[in-house]
């Protein structure tokens, strides 16, 4: 499995930087001063909440968002589609019922989508597509129409995709949001080993930090367009959280889980946001949410 | 029996030609026909094919619809009719581009704004045209096309055209596809899809001017898109979905072109039945045979063979 994506042999360091970018969206800044880094090898998770500006972040970083102001440095040579360039997945794609295309043909179009011509099978383009299906536990599916497969199906043949290229920085937007949470351990063991392994720097964006929790190096927290970017024992505190929303909130960590939670009325930042929403119309006590904790750690 | 009744369907409306033989492949019209109607059915097929993964129907059907102002200015100037197709679809891809139709949002709108506009100046035309002298057919041409009465000057024009669309589709196959199933892919794979996007739409409003000459500006959609819908029905494979595009689109012409033909020997004695509404007939029907035999036959969404897979956890 190691042969599957290409190290990059003594190159370690920066991978990616984010110098004080701002971002405007009509009118509004949806970014604001934004700067993190990433080293290879590195998984960080980019987590906040709904609106946050979690993916504005991502296209930055992929060119497809220009910046008003501020650098974003990656390392040269890396260019999106290349060997040791950047793989992405979407955070929403929806591919019509009737698309003609297969599983396999779409982790192909990984390889050589953007060249010219028809997509001719050759032998090689099929065991590269067939060996990341297996990668991610998608061999039986190979056949399948890429619009007939389920969310967390389709979430995988795009990883699957994203990676057939050996890309040196993978970026994810939400690969957990549609995953049962068998699913979301093996995605995130799959991300995990490709950083241990292959040496590949990952850049996964959640709402919820307690999946990420074991296997990430770097935590980059985002709100209101602001970031607080460090390990989580850096950042995961009060004093750091609540200067980055602008107003108290507490950590709670309950069953090896954290909670963000804020006061009612104000934006809470975890994971189980909507559950805590949801919980608050009854009760509003916070403890409540890590009811959920326990089947997630089982 | 005069020698002119043997020329089918809108032939005896608007053709010079006198038919030549008895046998359909002996008549010249019929050969031009066959040859253009083949050329355009390969070139709309393939263009249609992502216009069907790409969702743009719509779009396909406007540039059709305003194609007949196209047509009427042909007319009127004595032009060929189909270089009043290709200038007017021309216009209106650059139109739709300025408006938008590149974003997934409000790509309808765009569209169908573009659509309203035109669609009155080319009323005010075709209305202007069957007021010309000498000119009676013309609304009739224009609306469901003019196999059979293509003048041997436009043959080449429309071929190479036919060549140029179906090497362009060729050669933005994979870009287009990856662009078309999803376009942040696209992009994250480095692929420029300002460009892309553009190249398909000029493909279309080509494709979409080619196809009106054979069946008409009215029913260039369905020659359009009709064969790669019951392709993409039936194959799973990209390329197996082209081959089959490309098939369906060049036999339901050339079987539109034969039926025309002999509809002369069926009632109402005297008059053939229009190329246009044998094409569209049986690619109509192909794609409900498609359609009936993957719910019948197939599952869902082409049969995925051997027990449902499951979710293989070995690996991770
Ligand atoms: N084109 C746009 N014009 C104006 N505002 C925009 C535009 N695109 C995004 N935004 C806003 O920018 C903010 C950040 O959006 P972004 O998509 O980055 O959020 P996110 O963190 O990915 O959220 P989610 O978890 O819901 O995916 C949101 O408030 C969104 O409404
Ligand atoms: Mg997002």
């Amino acid at each position: 499995m190691s042969d599957l994506i290409a190290a990059q042999p003594g190159n370690t360091g920066e991978v990616l930087s984010l110098d004080g970018v701002t971002v405007w969206l009509s009118g509004r800044t949806v970014l604001d001063d934004v700067s993190f880094s990433l080293h290879q090898g590195q998984l960080a998770g980019l987590i906040g909440s709904n609106g946050a500006g979690k993916t504005t972040i991502l296209r930055v970083i992929l060119g497809l968002q220009s910046v008003a102001s501020g650098l974003v440095n990656i390392r040269p040579g890396f260019r999106p589609g290349k060997p040791g360039g950047i793989g992405y997945v979407p955070q929403k794609v929806v591919i019509g019922k009737d698309v003609p295309l297969r599983a396999r043909d779409l982790v192909g179009l990984g390889l050589d989508g953007a060249r010219a011509g028809f997509p001719f099978p050759s032998r090689a383009k099929r065991l590269a597509a067939d060996q990341m299906l297996e990668a991610v536990g998608m061999t039986g599916f190979a056949n399948a129409r890429v619009g007939s497969l389920s969310g967390g199906e389709l979430q995988r043949v795009l990883i699957a995709h994203s990676l057939v290229s050996k890309p040196s920085l993978l970026l994810l937007d939400e690969p957990l949001a549609n995953l049962d949470i068998a699913s979301e351990q093996d995605v995130v063991a799959l991300l995990s080993r490709l950083c241990r392994e292959q040496e590949i720097a990952v850049l996964v964006t959640a709402h919820d930090v307690n999946p990420l929790l074991s296997v990430m190096d770097r935590v980059i927290y985002v709100a209101r367009g602001n970031v607080a970017s460090g390990t989580t024992g850096e950042v995961i505190r009060q004093d750091v959280l609540s200067a980055l929303y602008g107003h108290h909130v507490d950590v709670l960590r309950v069953h090896n889980r954290i909670l963000v939670v804020a006061e009612a009325g104000l934006e809470p930042q975890s994971g189980d946001t909507e559950r805590q929403f949801g919980a608050q119309g009854d009760s509003g006590a916070p403890g409540e949410a890590g009811s959920t904790g326990p089947d997630a750690n089982g | 029996m005069a020698e002119h009744m043997l020329i089918p369907g809108l032939l005896a409306l608007a053709s010079p030609y006198p038919a030549l033989s008895a046998t359909p492949l002996g008549s010249s019209p019929v050969q031009t026909a066959l040859l253009v109607g083949g050329a355009v059915a390969v070139a709309s097929a393939m263009v249609g094919l992502f216009t069907v993964v790409r969702g743009q129907s719509f779009a396909g059907h406007a540039l059709g619809d305003v194609g007949t102002a196209g047509g009427s200015v042909s007319y009127l100037f004595g032009l060929d009719v189909l270089v009043g197709f290709v200038g007017i679809a021309l216009i209106t891809a650059a139109l739709m581009d300025l408006f938008g139709i590149d974003r997934e949002e409000g790509r309808d709108v765009a569209t169908g704004g573009v659509l309203g506009s035109m669609l009155g100046v080319g009323a005010l035309l075709l209305y202007l045209d069957s007021t010309l002298p000498g000119s009676s057919g013309s609304a009739m041409v224009i609306l469901f096309g003019s196999l059979f009465s293509i003048p041997g000057a436009a043959v080449p024009f429309a071929i190479m055209l036919s060549l140029l669309v179906a090497g362009g589709v060729g050669l933005l196959f994979r870009p287009l596809l990856l662009d078309s199933v999803n376009s942040d892919l696209a992009r994250a794979s480095g692929i420029r899809r300002r460009v892309v996007g553009r190249m398909y739409l000029l493909l279309l409003a080509l494709g979409i001017a080619l196809s009106s000459l054979t069946i008409g500006a009215i029913l260039s959609t369905a020659l359009l898109v009709g064969p790669a819908a019951a392709a993409a029905v039936l194959f799973r494979r990209p390329l197996h979905a082209f081959l089959a595009a490309v098939a369906v689109s060049v036999l339901s012409v050339w079987a539109g072109i034969f039926l025309s033909y002999y509809s002369y020997y069926w009632p109402p004695y005297g008059h053939g039945w229009p190329v246009s509404f044998f094409v569209v007939a049986i690619i109509f029907a192909t794609y409900l045979g498609a359609r009936g035999y993957c719910q019948t036959l197939g599952r869902r969404t082409g049969s995925i063979p051997g027990p449902l897979p499951t979710l293989d956890r070995g690996p991770l």
